[in-house]
């Protein structure tokens, strides 16, 4: 029609046009996003090359300086057996994000390869795919997470797969709806009356109109596996002591609680930050699809 | 909804149940093979083969695959749940004797959860004030991003030790609940707040509202009386969705808080291999989860009429 | 033309001061930390009983206008300077409490789309009774008296059920004489209608406006008719107020500014209307007949399945036609009335359920593989309605056109390049736009890229579902003259549907209406225009705006 709604069109209006050339323009007014994506940077780095971060070794520590306050020359402290905390977190995330893109690519693999066959097969695959999504669904993510857990064995991986497995149902749901809207798309009928074929259309139209959505809700899991599989090694399922995975870190500092603050508190500050920036980068993927 | 219409809903729910049932059976039980064969099988017990042979006779082991399904179904259709692989009590047993106190947790934890939620939302959507509003907003993110155990830690560590409000140790019994319960509500809350927020916003950029405040009525009167209604079915969908997510979260806040409960008795199964328990708890928390859903999918058309299959015709 | 001087109710002399006065309006508007003025300097009267159009097409300001008049500017919107005067009340500046005891009380707001202008939670009694509520008028018992009293006087039978049903259970027309209720319940100096009528049927929309017009004789309201149709202006106004780029453009009685318009833009939206609302299309030349007729369609029906134990729908019926090569057949009809089932039937997208349907020498019924299905669709391309979701946001323009040849492998990279840059320059875009995506184009630029895209395979036949309705008029108009001139050139055969038959008299030879999945009448465009042999279609007729009275009395039914 041709007058703009009220107040819901009026919002959009004077609406200007942005190419890619101001994307970093943009960024610049965000001091949120850039602050999320310097902080998924800094903890990448603490992963591949945690030298650069802190000299101190990660798994023998000093008795002398058993259980000291954060300073100068330990940042975060020092635990029960003198070991650096700081150092501990900075070795710590190669295990807490390796484990958490375990579980994305378990989730995002198998929980799309469904979604999208249901969505873009339907009828009779499509009923028998969610119903299994629905089952999934059924089932609080921790017990099948640990349930997984029982059948595969404790350790790091085995509780990224189990984790992994939990999201596949997401996956699966998020994308089916993804293609199930593209398809309703005018241009997916277009696409059709020009003579594509289905894979044709799948491919050049429903495929990467559908990505977004679920890159976006891939980050989004990123910051929830890592909690989830924290949450695993806190319960002392994943890895075991003494690999500083976060969770891990955080529930030996457990019996410290009244005397040293700083052992739960602060690595409990990073994977807040973590998964803060991941979530705000997932907002800004999924709003990217919406323009 | 329509007789028929129920009918096929109920139908969906058992079928989900009854999937979830098989599923953790194949996963618990059959897939793991003799899990309990190497536990009893452990020198250390000094059991001698015919006693070992006799332990497996009793609990079944050597029964094909699909008869022990079948024997297993059976005893969950009249609450029957098999035995404890860990001290071989019965499993009905332990799950009752612990329930009540985890029910009480998780009401009161949803409760809290679903009354912080509201408040965050209707504020975030109701104040002018443009800092209030996005921080508000943002606080459900907040939440979200919290270990529930490092939370429960957290809290702990001020109410207790800084603030000395809360005695740890040989509190009251409602003392002792308080911490439990915010560490429960609070991750509850998040995604149901940002649910509402959403719903709120979509509702408030549909026409009809800018129809209700141009008949002179407040923005207090537009959304506690055209919006909230219009709002609450995709809260009350999200509701049956996390309801069963109270069991996991119990699981964390029993096993910080050291109460004894669902949550704690998973903790402890999944640590000794403990199939069978564990097992009654997923199809319980599967069951748990299927009629809290099946009770919003027949609240919602009462809500919102549009969702009445039936027409009434003019 | 059968325009009064005078109206009913409006001539109460010009001595009346005026009951709304607007003086140098401007209005802005926040986006992305940039405030863009809007509107600019915007004043005009309306005095007690009188109707004051404001005519514009979209982004002309005309509706940010009616919101700044009754004080709901959306969020992000800012009254910059001016002023509005209600009888003695000056409303800007006011408290919003003093705002709220003037909205619904002094001022009714009849919105434009009423399908999604009542609360879908709500009974319709409780809806009528918010506003009564809500400036505490009377007790409960006297409300429900009230609420059914006002139910009947719009015209709704049955006011006890009525009052009881929800929105969903009631037709657009019903839902916005709901609407118009709530609007005049407490008897507003001003009424606002913002496009009252644009997302209704054509046969709904009359009584709509007669029904805000009776009102207003009735109360002796100012009403401030907000529209994009000149045609509806003209017809239903005292004074026009055009309106372009938030700027009035022109202003004055209508009888003077449809006589004499003093501005270009005025005198092309008249030429559009007028074009629209001629009383009888030119016959066009009867072409020469061919062997083998383009789309030849017999008995067609098409049923769906309506669940398990219902009787399928019968969502068209019985239907013929036959369309001569080079010609434009028309499919005209309201929404429901079965013109896109038969068009979907025609290109395959799903099955007829019986009949024999022919199009460009495929007999659409017997098409088996995917392969056939797909020859069909490069014989008889399809230009949807909606040219703002028709085209993939993350193609460029260059690859939305090459796709089809693509699929169809009918030329090689170079030679998909020349045909892109000649389809552009057929529906006269620059050859620049190959390298923009869509949303860097407007509305008709875009819809050129999608007929581009659907004569780039060289089709003999090209099914218009309602290709212009989503357009403003100025830029239908050029779409319209775009097709003519494809047709000529090209040889084209037109299978054009629309809910419009002001459009519709301007570009088809042949003309089917339907209804309810029936073809009601068919015909030479000219001779159903003339002669039309139903009351149904007479209805259709007069119910394009300014056109006078149907040419019901020439004809016996």
């Amino acid at each position: 029609m041709t007058t703009m709604e009220w107040e819901a069109g009026a919002r959009t209006a004077p609406r200007t046009v942005t190419g890619l050339g101001t994307a970093g323009l943009r960024g610049l007014r965000r001091p949120g996003l850039l602050l999320a994506i310097a902080t998924l940077a800094l903890v990448l780095g603490f992963a591949i090359a945690p030298g650069l971060f802190t000299a101190h070794d990660p798994l023998i520590g000093t008795a002398r300086e058993a259980l000291q306050a954060p300073s100068a020359a330990h940042w975060f402290g020092t635990d029960a057996t003198g070991r650096d905390l700081f150092s501990r977190v900075v070795h710590g995330a190669v295990h807490s994000l390796g484990a958490a893109a375990i579980a994305v690519a378990v989730g995002l693999v198998a929980g799309t390869t469904i979604g999208l066959l249901a969505g873009s097969i339907g009828g009779l695959a499509d009923s028998a795919l969610m119903r299994l999504v629905d089952v999934l669904l059924s089932v609080p993510a921790l017990l099948l997470a640990l349930s997984v857990i029982i059948l595969l064995g404790f350790g790091t991986t085995n509780a990224a797969i189990a984790v992994g497995v939990t999201s596949v149902a997401t996956f699966a749901r998020v994308s089916r709806a993804e293609v199930m809207r593209v398809r309703r798309t005018d241009y997916v009928e277009a696409a059709f009356g020009s003579g594509g074929t289905f894979l044709a259309v799948l491919r050049r139209h429903v495929l990467p109109n559908s990505l977004n959505a679920v890159i976006a809700l891939a980050a989004l899991q990123f910051g929830a596996a890592i909690l989830a599989i924290s949450t695993l090694g806190f319960l002392g399922y994943g890895a075991p002591p003494p690999t500083p995975e976060w969770g891990l870190l955080i529930a030996e500092g457990r019996t410290y609680v009244g005397t040293a603050w700083w052992l739960t508190t602060l690595p409990g500050l990073l994977v807040v930050a973590v998964v803060l920036s991941a979530n705000r980068i997932s907002q800004e993927i999924s709003k990217g699809a919406n323009r | 909804m329509t007789g028929r219409a129920v009918l096929s809903r109920l139908g969906q729910a058992l079928l989900v149940i009854a999937l979830a049932f098989t599923g953790a059976f194949v996963l618990l039980q059959a897939l793991p093979g003799d899990a309990m064969l190497i536990k009893f099988e452990n020198p250390d017990l000094g059991l001698s083969q015919a006693e070992i042979e006799a332990i497996r006779a009793a609990y079944g082991a050597d029964t094909p695959i699909w008869q022990a399904y079948l024997h297993t179904l059976a005893g969950f259709l009249v609450g029957d749940f098999g035995y404890s692989i860990q001290n071989g009590t019965a499993v009905g047993g332990l799950i009752a004797e612990v329930l009540p106190q985890t029910a009480l947790l998780a009401v009161l934890g949803f409760t809290t959860a679903v009354l912080l939620a509201v408040l965050i939302a209707f504020t975030a959507t109701w104040a002018r004030n443009p800092w209030l509003r996005n921080l508000l907003a943002a606080l459900p993110s907040v939440f979200i991003s919290v270990p529930v155990f490092w939370l429960a830690m957290v809290l702990i560590q001020v109410f207790s030790f800084q603030l000395g409000l809360i005695k740890v140790i040989g509190g009251g019994p409602v003392e002792s609940l308080v911490l439990p319960v915010l560490t429960l509500a609070v991750p509850i809350s998040a995604p149901l707040a940002q649910i509402l927020v959403r719903s709120i916003e979509d509702v408030q950029r549909q026409p009809f509202v800018a129809v209700v405040r141009a008949k002179g009525a407040s923005r207090w009167w537009v959304l506690t009386r055209n919006v909230a209604r219009n709002a609450l079915v995709p809260t009350l969908t999200i509701a049956g969705v996390l309801l069963g997510e109270l069991i996991a979260g119990a699981v964390v806040t029993e096993t910080v808080f050291g109460r004894a409960g669902i949550g704690r008795l998973t903790e402890q199964a999944v640590a000794n291999q403990d199939v069978a328990v564990l097992q009654a708890i997923v199809v319980l928390a599967a069951v748990v989860f299927v009629v809290a859903n099946l009770l919003v999918d027949l609240i919602s058309p009462l809500i919102d009429p549009r969702l009445k299959k039936t027409v009434r015709t003019a | 033309m059968t325009i009064t001087e005078t109206r009913p109710g409006a001539d109460t002399g010009a001595a009346d001061r005026p009951v709304l006065d607007v003086r140098d309006l401007v209005v802005s508007y926040e986006s992305r930390h940039r405030r863009t003025e809007v509107v600019h300097g915007v004043s005009f009267t309306i005095k007690p009983g009188e109707v004051v159009a404001l005519v514009g097409e979209s982004g002309s300001g005309k509706s940010t206008t009616a919101q700044a008049i009754i004080g709901l500017l959306a969020e992000n919107g800012r009254l910059e300077a001016g002023g509005i005067t209600l009888g003695e009340t000056e409303l800007t500046g006011l408290t919003d409490k003093a705002m709220r005891d003037i909205r619904g009380r002094r001022i009714g707001l009849v919105p434009q789309d009423p399908n999604n202008s009542l609360n879908p939670v709500k009974t319709i009694g409780e809806s009528l009774a918010e506003v009564l509520r809500v400036h505490r008028w009377g007790s409960k018992p006297a409300i429900r008296q009230r609420v059914l009293e006002l139910l009947e006087h719009v015209g709704l039978d049955d006011p006890e059920l009525r009052a009881g049903q929800y929105p969903h259970e009631l037709s657009g027309g019903m839902k916005q004489r709901v609407l118009i209720a709530s609007a005049i319940a407490l008897d507003p100096e001003v009424i606002i209608a913002d496009e009252p009528t644009s997302a209704l049927d054509v046969t709904v929309q009359r009584r709509i406006l007669d029904l805000i017009d009776g009102l207003r004789v009735e109360h002796n309201s100012a009403v401030l008719l907000v529209t994009h149709d000149l045609g509806v202006a003209r017809e239903r106004a005292d004074r026009i107020v055009v309106m372009r780029h938030g700027r009035i453009v022109e202003a004055g009685r209508t009888t003077e500014v449809i006589a004499n318009p003093r501005e270009e833009y005025t005198a092309t939206l008249l030429a559009e209307a007028a074009a629209v609302a001629a009383e009888v299309p030119p016959p066009r030349p009867v072409p020469k007949p061919t062997a083998e007729p383009p789309i030849r369609v017999s008995s067609l029906v098409q049923e769906f399945d309506t669940g398990r134990g219902r009787a399928p729908f019968r969502a068209v019926d019985q239907v013929s036609m036959t369309v001569a090569e080079g010609t434009t057949h028309a499919i005209v009809g309201e929404s429901g009335s079965g013109k896109t089932s038969t068009v979907r039937a025609l290109l395959g997208f799903h099955r007829p359920t019986s009949g024999l349907v022919k199009i460009a020498g495929l007999d659409v019924g017997a098409l088996k593989t995917r392969k056939q299905v797909r020859e069909l669709r490069r014989r008889a391309q399809l230009v949807l309605q909606n040219p703002y979701s028709s085209l993939d946001p993350r193609q460029r323009i260059a690859d939305i056109l090459a796709e089809p040849l693509l699929n169809y492998r009918l030329a090689d990279r170079a030679g998909r390049r020349t045909l892109v840059t000649e389809y552009l320059d057929r529906v006269a875009l620059p050859a620049d736009t190959a390298q923009k995506l869509p949303r860097e184009l407007s509305g008709g630029q875009r819809q050129r890229v999608a007929i581009a895209r659907a004569l780039i395979v060289q089709p003999r036949v090209v099914v218009l579902d309602e290709p212009v309705s989503a357009l403003d008029v100025t830029v239908q108009a050029q779409i319209l003259r775009l097709l003519t001139e494809l047709q000529d050139e090209l040889g084209l055969t037109y299978l054009f549907i629309s809910h419009d038959l002001g459009v519709v008299g301007r570009i088809s030879d042949t003309v089917s209406v339907m209804r309810r999945g029936r073809v009601v009448e068919a015909g030479w465009t000219h001779e159903v225009f003339t002669h039309p042999s139903t009351d149904y279609t007479r209805e259709l007729l007069a119910a394009i705006p300014g056109r006078s009275t149907a040419p019901a009395t020439t004809q016996g039914a």
